[in-house]
């Protein structure tokens, strides 16, 4: 019954922190796909904007990395995420580069884009469904982790 | 535009906060696409519930905010470029296994050199496209 309970914490501590992102993304103005447009736009009018959202989101997130570093487990006695082997192939620079054009033909990423679907109109939706086509599909016909043959 | 700066900060600030508490809570790191591409593909079922609570909120805050907060956003009306730009972004994001809150946000403040590489070159991309795609060919 316990171990129920805190299945159920972490359950509606994720909601509360999808919540708070969603609202973060709305008042920072990123669900705005002209205003991330804008900061891509560097010889054009640049808005600088999302370089002030970066940074604002850094501030918690380093210190929240900080403190994770002096204990052992959360709050809620979960082990914390281990850092990825610092390993980079051809997937993490590739995607990289797909996931970036993506992001400046229409101006959303992932977060954006699903905090927008109430009020992003049929463009804003359609953009869900293709971004989350080629998310189903790619797993089917590509491997993301070539390097894992040589680790085992 | 100073106005938009510091609502910038202010959500930026609120945003990260979001990122601080799923890590310290419950141990995850608050990239996007891992956590609706879990759900997507099946790699993330095990704990379909946290997931789905964490897109549920992403989604129902900004529809309850839309009633009172002035938000205005500008999806092209290019098709084209909506779905190409969609199944780039899902592809690129999967391949490079997080997009700008996994390896923006989470994995850059905790300076993990994939991440740090991850940002430069979407960044850098997207610097480029938009060169191109406004400038040169002006699609955009």
């Amino acid at each position: 019954m316990w171990r129920g309970c805190y299945r159920v914490m972490r359950v509606m501590f994720s909601l509360i922190s999808g919540a708070l992102f969603g609202a973060g993304l709305v008042i920072s103005g990123m669900t705005d796909t002209a205003k991330v447009q804008g900061f891509l736009d560097i010889f054009g009018a640049w808005n600088p904007t999302l370089a002030f959202v970066m940074g604002g989101a850094m501030l918690p997130m380093a210190i929240a990395w900080r403190v994770a570093a002096r204990r052992k487990t959360t709050a809620l006695g979960l082990p914390f995420p281990t850092m990825p082997e610092a390993r980079f192939d051809h997937n993490l620079i590739g995607g990289s580069v797909l996931f970036g054009m993506g992001w400046a033909l229409v101006g959303f990423c992932p977060g954006p884009a699903i905090a927008a679907l109430t009020f992003g109109g049929m463009g804003g939706v359609v953009f869900l469904i293709a971004m989350s086509a080629a998310m189903l599909v790619a797993p089917l016909l590509l491997d993301r982790r070539p390097t894992q043959a040589k680790r085992t | 535009m100073m106005m938009d700066w510091l609502m910038g900060l202010l959500g930026g600030l609120m945003i990260g906060s979001a990122g601080a508490l799923l890590l310290l809570v419950n141990g995850r790191i608050m990239g996007i696409s891992g956590i609706f591409g879990g759900l997507l593909d099946g790699t993330g079922w095990s704990n379909a519930a946290e997931r789905a609570a964490f897109v549920l909120g992403l989604v129902a805050m900004p529809a309850v905010m839309w009633l009172v907060w002035p938000v205005a956003t500008h999806v092209t009306g290019n098709w084209a470029v909506i779905v190409v730009g969609g199944m780039m972004v899902g592809l690129g994001t999967w391949l490079a296994n997080g997009c700008t809150s996994g390896h923006g946000v989470c994995g850059m403040s905790r300076l993990s050199p994939r991440s740090i590489v991850a940002t430069a070159v979407y960044v850098g991309a997207g610097f480029a496209t938009m060169a191109v795609m406004r400038h040169v060919a002006g699609v955009l």
